[in-house]
């Protein structure tokens, strides 16, 4: 699978990523050797097999409901590059 | 012997003892580290104030008539685990200032058991890496030779244990981040089962194959770590909910190996490994014949493609996991658009390193419309293959041995600039995180240039007690674990 530069511009606005010039030509060229790499599991016939999400043999795991002291709002919001009246701030998505 | 020498078994016998306290072998590590850490370079954050203090209070509960096996031991803490108050940066840009409101699960445990945290150690950025070079900060070196790598990502923790700079600590591991760099630095990392301790506070990478695991200087250390983190927790439904037995009680017999089945898989014995691990495996294997253990040739027929499907499942749920890093709730923020889309981009172009751009990349192309199913769902499919491997050997064999890398450490530099090199390295370890086994690294070699050679003990779900004591047995019937690194200071070494 030989990706396009095109390719890895739409897949970095998939996840929002800025790359540089240089960043999209070595990620095209290292990707595409990636994927190429990964064609060896076409190999298998896999029409019957089910896929494995988790090894786990768990199912919607229950507690009970009981409310618990929840972190302190000012101890999260320590963390925030932005913050006003015990809130997260962003910039502006309305006008 | 000097005290930051002591195995954590040791030390608590002394501590109980009363042959030295806790402040007294807190101060002898905080020293060994002055010494040694400039060239070593495991540690990103030391908390030497917090430790002396810890310490102090561990040294008033023993007065108390309180002991325990980590009570006042130091202990050091890889850098993707939360610590309440102390800066937690996965070693990336990202997180440079992040300090979180609480404890990882497994970090509160070991504070409840009394232990003394020496500090954060180094990992390869968002435990993305088998090398520790895709740390942010500075690459950490191999205690047995400054010009190496430790492995990784759980390299920092490796070295601070080889280096005697502290007298155990916790990695993570995902795909090999804990066995890949305890095989390089020749000390014992175990991967205890998926879901065996739980992952509250583990910051995520990837998240049906990340487990928290340990770094020690031998196997009784490794049990007793195992024993303090190990359980369930309500706060991560993925931990099983199975009491944890006591690991140590089972290493007391002397029985030998008689009537535990070993088996050997052909496919870990592959072209292109360096001959000394092969013959260094091998070796292992007739050490534990010799033990009396019943030797059977296994069979693991899709390990060959472990390392796709590994590269495909992880990155895609990198790529989600990662979303989370969007310069709003914590971490950096590159606002320099006012706008707030391209914030994020922005954020998490300039916050991100190479190789975790590259696996949220990959993983996000897996996830994407028209790729789904050709990769990220053959995928899925091909680990049901590989766990079924696991489960028809567990059928006929207590425990698989196999080396734990293909080769020893290698240089800093030489794989840098080639990612499927560097993702070779993990081709024996991945598997076991596919099938959710549990395994343990131990050293049992060197190459001619003085580099450790690790073996890798393999069980099935929750055999973590069989494989602590074959690794056992094996440790007392052999001497490599002994063997102590003689750290080289770059100044000395001519270059």
């Amino acid at each position: 699978m030989k990706l396009s530069r095109a390719d890895v511009e739409h897949i970095a606005e998939l996840a929002r990523l800025t790359l540089s010039d240089e960043e999209k030509a070595l990620y095209q060229e290292q990707l595409s050797a990636i994927l190429a790499y990964f064609e060896k599991l076409q190999e298998l016939d896999t029409a019957v097999i089910s896929p494995t999400a988790t090894v786990l043999p768990l199912h919607s795991v229950m507690r009970e409901d009981e409310p618990r002291p929840p972190t302190p709002r000012e101890d999260i919001l320590a963390n925030a590059p932005a913050a006003e009246d015990g809130c997260f701030e962003v910039p502006a998505v309305l006008d | 012997m000097k005290l930051y020498e002591l195995t954590i078994h040791e030390a608590s016998e002394r501590l109980a003892a009363g042959e030295c306290t806790a402040v007294e072998l807190t101060e002898a590590m905080l020293e060994r580290i002055v010494a040694v850490d400039n060239d070593v370079k495991a540690y990103l954050t030391l908390t030497p104030e917090a430790a002396l203090a810890q310490a102090q209070a561990a040294d008033e509960r023993r007065s108390q008539g309180e002991n325990g096996p980590l009570l006042g031991i130091p202990l050091a803490i890889k850098d993707v685990l939360c610590t309440k108050g102390i800066t937690t940066t996965c070693g990336s840009r990202i997180l440079e200032n992040f300090v979180p409101p609480y404890d990882a699960t497994a970090v509160a445990r070991l504070k409840a058991a009394g232990a003394v945290l020496l500090g954060k150690t180094n990992t390869d950025e968002f435990a993305m890496g088998s090398s520790t070079e895709n740390s942010a900060y500075f690459t950490t070196h191999n205690p047995w030779d400054l010009t190496r790598v430790p492995g990784g990502s759980s390299g920092g923790s490796a070295a601070a244990v080889a280096a005697d700079e502290c007298l155990g600590a916790l990695g993570t591991d995902t795909g090999g981040s804990v066995r890949q760099p305890a095989g390089l630095c020749g000390v014992v990392g175990l991967k205890p089962t998926y879901g065996r301790v739980s992952r509250y506070g583990l910051i995520a990478y990837a998240s049906s194959l990340d487990q928290v695991g340990t770094l020690t200087k031998d196997v009784t250390d490794a049990a007793l770590l195992l024993g303090a983190i190990a359980g369930h927790d309500p706060r991560d439904s993925t931990a099983i909910d199975a009491p944890a037995p006591d690991y140590n009680s089972g290493l007391q017999d002397n029985n030998g190996l008689a009537g535990t089945r070993v088996g050997v898989p052909q496919e870990y014995f592959i072209d292109g490994m360096q001959p000394e691990v092969e013959a260094a495996a091998r070796a292992a294997v007739d050490v534990l014949a010799d033990l009396g253990a019943e030797m059977h040739e296994v069979s693991l027929p899709h390990t060959e493609y472990a390392l796709s499907v590994y590269y495909l499942i992880a990155p895609a749920e990198a790529s989600a996991n990662l979303a989370r890093y969007d310069g709003v709730r914590y971490g950096l923020r590159v606002d320099e658009s006012g706008d707030l889309i391209q914030t994020y981009k922005d954020t998490r172009g300039q916050g991100f390193g190479a190789e975790v751009k590259r696996r949220i990349m990959l993983g996000t192309y897996a996830l994407s419309a028209g790729y789904y199913d050709a990769y990220y769902l053959k995928a899925q499919k091909v680990r049901t293959l590989i766990k079924g491997d696991f489960d028809a050997a567990f059928e006929q064999v207590d425990v698989i041995v196999a080396p734990t890398s293909p080769t020893t450490a290698f240089r800093i530099g030489e794989k840098a600039d080639d990612p499927l090199q560097m993702y070779l390295s993990d081709v024996f370890t991945l598997s076991m995180n596919l099938a959710g086994n549990c395994g343990l690294s131990l050293p049992c070699g060197f190459d001619a240039a003085g580099l450790p050679i690790g073996l890798q003990i393999m069980g099935p779900p929750l055999g973590e007690e069989q494989v602590l004591r074959v690794a056992h047995a094996y440790e007392r019937a052999t001497e490599w674990h002994a063997r102590r690194p003689e750290i080289m200071a770059t100044d000395s070494m001519g270059e």
